[in-house]
């Protein structure tokens, strides 16, 4: 029988941190399609950017195709086709551990960079101060599980744990006995990344979500409609990030008191 | 063939002062937000000089626009798709603030804060981006008038190019050196390579007008844009982390009106008026082989409004009867393919830019009469263009791909121009032959005078109103027009009487206003108020002249 904290961490939290991710990113790919950027800081600076972002970016992309191999594919498969046990973590620990060593390091750079570059320190929210925080402790936590996977050969399988865990929770039916043998660098690290996934829709991460993989695929001049449009942006209410500028309509309280109030200043 | 419109524009380098009003009036309308502090949609480039941002012609370093393949086929000039998306994590080549510059404001507030003392107070400049204190080193018109151009000169790309190949013939010694004006919106391409390189697909040219936008909920900040473009005119807002650009005024073009930086120019040296062209062959055109003939192929894209066939094609394709008539009438055609004295801006970047360029005959008349000539005489006129003090080579690195011929009998023709309108305005018989050495008619020459020396306000802008009927579709008109005597008729009453129904879009009441204004005799309101009565003044008694408005057949 597992105990209350189990059921909480691997039956309760895992659904849901996937509601609020697919219920926020519905929410916020509804209704602020003007925030939805990468907010790329590139032009206060470059030099930094141009070796930390494709290190982190490519990288956390490696250990996600890596992640979708370790949980999606059971043991039972790759022994099948022959592939040794011992054989797969030699391959599973070099990969993952290189992309996420080149992840870490990325990262590393590209938050020194934020911290030490006035313009991008400033352009930095409380939102990314946050997102950096968990960010950055999944991908440690992460590469912790590697590093002690490495030297301490006690620690359990994890395709025998958090793979059957995570595969069970698309059935509706959690597999919290697996998990809960797991080991404790394995739990936090699942912990953590669940967290991750629940700020997700939250941060500027969304981003990852519009990968433009149909650039690909479209015509390179792009036509449209006025009609395509919709909406008549001119006759409602102005929108997030734009701020009306100049005199404002007399219909709107409160602009000629400030007005005076400004000029006596002055 | 596929028809469509395009509005287009044309700079007659010639009447351009460098006052920088388009670039003031432009940034007061569209970019004086925060984030969009060093953006500016309109700018005004002294020439010989680097530019905005600071060498954006140099492709060779900013790699912008296309190039055609081993195959002969357009191909980014960044690289093909997959090599866009690789780079997508950290755009290799897109310029950095310090290639625009920091944006700085003034700390005024010192001035009167100061607390009383011996010195006198100062405002510091401090960064619109830091907002600490800065160093001003750098601006958008740094090299204005060939300012510091002593330092910098050596740094224009264009007269980098032609001194290489001239071995040094172009010298800016300060007593003969050369200098003029050039205007830079976005070219509103035909062939856009900014929209090519959009991995989001959010930036899009509208099929009615051809003006080319960029959707503000559909931007993701990838960036590319900026690379894309050749001449550096999308800019990356840092505060929304959302592509930017010259929108040509949509919201004015779509009632008739022209863009802010064609209103407010004072040499009115701007046209604005629309292209038929076919969309099927724009991209042979962009592909031609060589690219001294760029210039060509754009201009056979053009489509001739008066030939009944691309009428008939038109008509079929949906444009409306008023916009074939505009098209008529179109001053950019009649600049760019009737008379051929507009030259599209770097066609060697196969963007078929939409912004085209008549380029400037220095001040050559003076220039000759101080030397004993008569000035305006042809052949004295025709003789010097070999030897103007604005390098033949120069124009033509910007204006046709390095084709000079092609600048020669542009300035030939406006140098007949000068020559054939001596004899009219002096009252004597005309001499055709002047007409006839740059294979145009009298007749030609005194319209296209009239276009470019009269250049009248209703002829500079041929500007067809987007259709009503489409009205509910327009991004700012909305659907304020669907009731008969509603918004946007005019009034400011719905149907319920004074104030009712919502309120009306800023473009659709200023309209009215500004229309007016714009092509009356007197201002606004003169004719129609002097001599009227206040009614509040009136005591009911007896009807005063002026208590009615004078009757329109009086």
């Amino acid at each position: 029988m597992p105990s209350a904290l189990d059921i909480a961490l691997w039956g309760v939290l895992p659904y849901l941190c996937i509601v609020v991710l697919i219920l926020g990113t519905i929410w916020r790919y509804r209704y602020d399609q003007f925030g939805w950027t990468t907010r790329s800081s590139q032009l206060y600076e470059s030099r930094l950017l141009r070796i930390g972002s494709p290190l982190f970016h490519f990288g956390i992309l490696a250990v996600a195709g890596g992640h979708v191999i370790g949980l999606i594919i059971p043991e039972s498969w790759t022994t099948a086709v022959g592939v040794s046990d011992h054989a797969y973590h030699i391959v599973a620990l070099a990969t993952g551990g290189a992309a996420g060593l080149a992840t870490l390091c990325g990262i590393a750079l590209l938050i020194w960079r934020r911290r030490r570059t006035g313009p991008v320190f400033m352009a930095t929210s409380n939102n990314d101060k946050v997102m950096y925080v968990v960010l950055v402790g999944a991908i440690a936590a992460g590469l912790a599980v590697t590093l002690f996977s490495v030297f301490d050969h006690s620690i359990s399988n994890y395709r025998e744990t958090v793979s059957p865990w995570f595969r069970s929770l698309w059935v509706l039916h959690p597999d919290i006995q697996a998990m809960a043998a797991a080991s404790l660098p394995f739990k936090i690290h699942a912990v953590w990344g669940l967290v991750l996934f629940a700020i997700w829709p939250f941060t500027r991460l969304v981003h990852a979500f519009t990968a433009p993989i149909h650039y690909l695929f479209r015509p390179y001049i792009v036509y449209r409609s006025r009609d395509a449009h919709g909406g008549t942006p001119g006759a409602g209410a102005p929108r997030r990030g734009w701020e009306p500028i100049g005199t404002r309509d007399a219909a709107r309280r409160g602009t000629a008191a400030k007005t005076t109030e400004k000029r006596s200043r002055v | 063939m596929r028809v469509m419109a395009q509005v287009a524009m044309v700079m007659t380098l010639d009447k351009c002062i460098g006052c920088h009003t388009c670039s003031v009036t432009c940034k007061q309308t569209w970019t004086n937000r925060a984030g969009t502090e060093y953006v500016w949609f309109n700018n005004v480039e002294t020439r010989p000089g680097q530019g905005y941002p600071r060498r954006y012609e140099d492709q060779d370093r900013w790699r912008g626009g296309w190039e055609l393949n081993r195959r002969g086929r357009l191909k980014l000039k960044t690289g093909g798709r997959l090599n866009r998306l690789a780079s997508i994590f950290a755009s290799p080549v897109q310029p950095e603030l310090a290639d625009y510059y920091e944006p700085w404001t003034y700390d005024y507030a010192s001035l009167v804060n100061a607390p009383a003392g011996d010195d006198f107070p100062v405002a510091r400049p401090k960064s619109l981006i830091t907002g600490k204190d800065t160093k001003v080193s750098w601006s958008a018109n740094w090299d204005d008038d060939l300012g510091n151009s002593v330092g910098t000169d050596a740094l224009d790309p264009v007269l980098e190019k032609i001194r290489r190949e001239s071995e040094d013939k172009i010298k800016l010694e300060y007593e003969r050196t050369f200098m003029f004006y050039l205007p830079r919106i976005c070219e509103h391409c035909l062939n856009p390579s900014c929209m090519a390189s959009c991995p989001s697909g959010a930036i899009y040219k509208r099929e009615e007008d051809g003006i080319v936008l960029v959707d503000q909920d559909r931007c993701r900040g990838w960036r590319q844009c900026i690379t894309g473009c050749p001449y550096k005119k999308i800019y990356f807002n840092h505060k929304s982390g959302k592509a930017e650009k010259c929108t040509f005024c949509y919201p004015r073009i779509e009632v008739g009106l022209p863009t802010v930086c064609a209103e407010t120019c004072v040499g009115r040296m701007r046209f604005i008026g629309i292209f038929l062209y076919d969309v099927d062959k724009v991209t042979a055109a962009a592909s031609t082989p060589d690219p001294k003939d760029l210039y060509e192929a754009q201009l056979d894209l053009m489509l001739d409004p008066n030939d009944p066939a691309v009428v008939a094609a038109a008509q079929r394709d949906g444009i409306p009867q008023d916009w074939i008539d505009a098209a008529r009438r179109s001053p950019v055609y009649a600049l760019a393919k009737t008379f051929k004295v507009a030259l599209p801006l770097h066609p060697e970047y196969r963007t078929m830019p939409m912004v085209w360029y008549v380029p400037p005959l220095s001040p050559i008349v003076d220039l000759l009469t101080e030397q004993g000539h008569d000035g305006e005489a042809p052949e004295n006129l025709f003789g010097a263009i070999d030897a103007l003090r604005i390098p033949i080579e120069y124009l033509a690195e910007l204006f046709t791909a390095g084709d000079t011929g092609k600048i020669e009998d542009v300035l030939h023709k406006l140098a007949a121009m000068r020559s054939y309108m001596r004899d009219v305005t002096l009252g004597r018989p005309t001499d055709e032959s002047i007409a006839e050495a740059v294979g145009m008619t009298g007749g030609e020459i005194q319209a296209m005078y009239r276009l470019m020396a009269i250049a009248k306000y209703d002829e500079r802008y041929v500007i067809p109103n987007a259709h009503l009927e489409d009205a509910h579709n327009l991004e700012e008109i909305g659907c304020s027009l669907d009731v008969e005597g509603g918004p946007g008729m005019g009034g400011q009453t719905g149907v319920f009487g004074e104030g009712s129904g919502r309120p009306q879009p800023v473009a659709v009441e200023n309209f009215a206003a500004l229309r007016d204004r714009q092509t009356a005799d007197d201002p606004t309101g003169n004719s129609q108020l002097s001599g009227r009565v206040n009614l509040l003044n009136w005591d009911g008694n007896g009807t005063p002249t002026g208590l009615f408005p004078a009757k329109k057949d009086d």
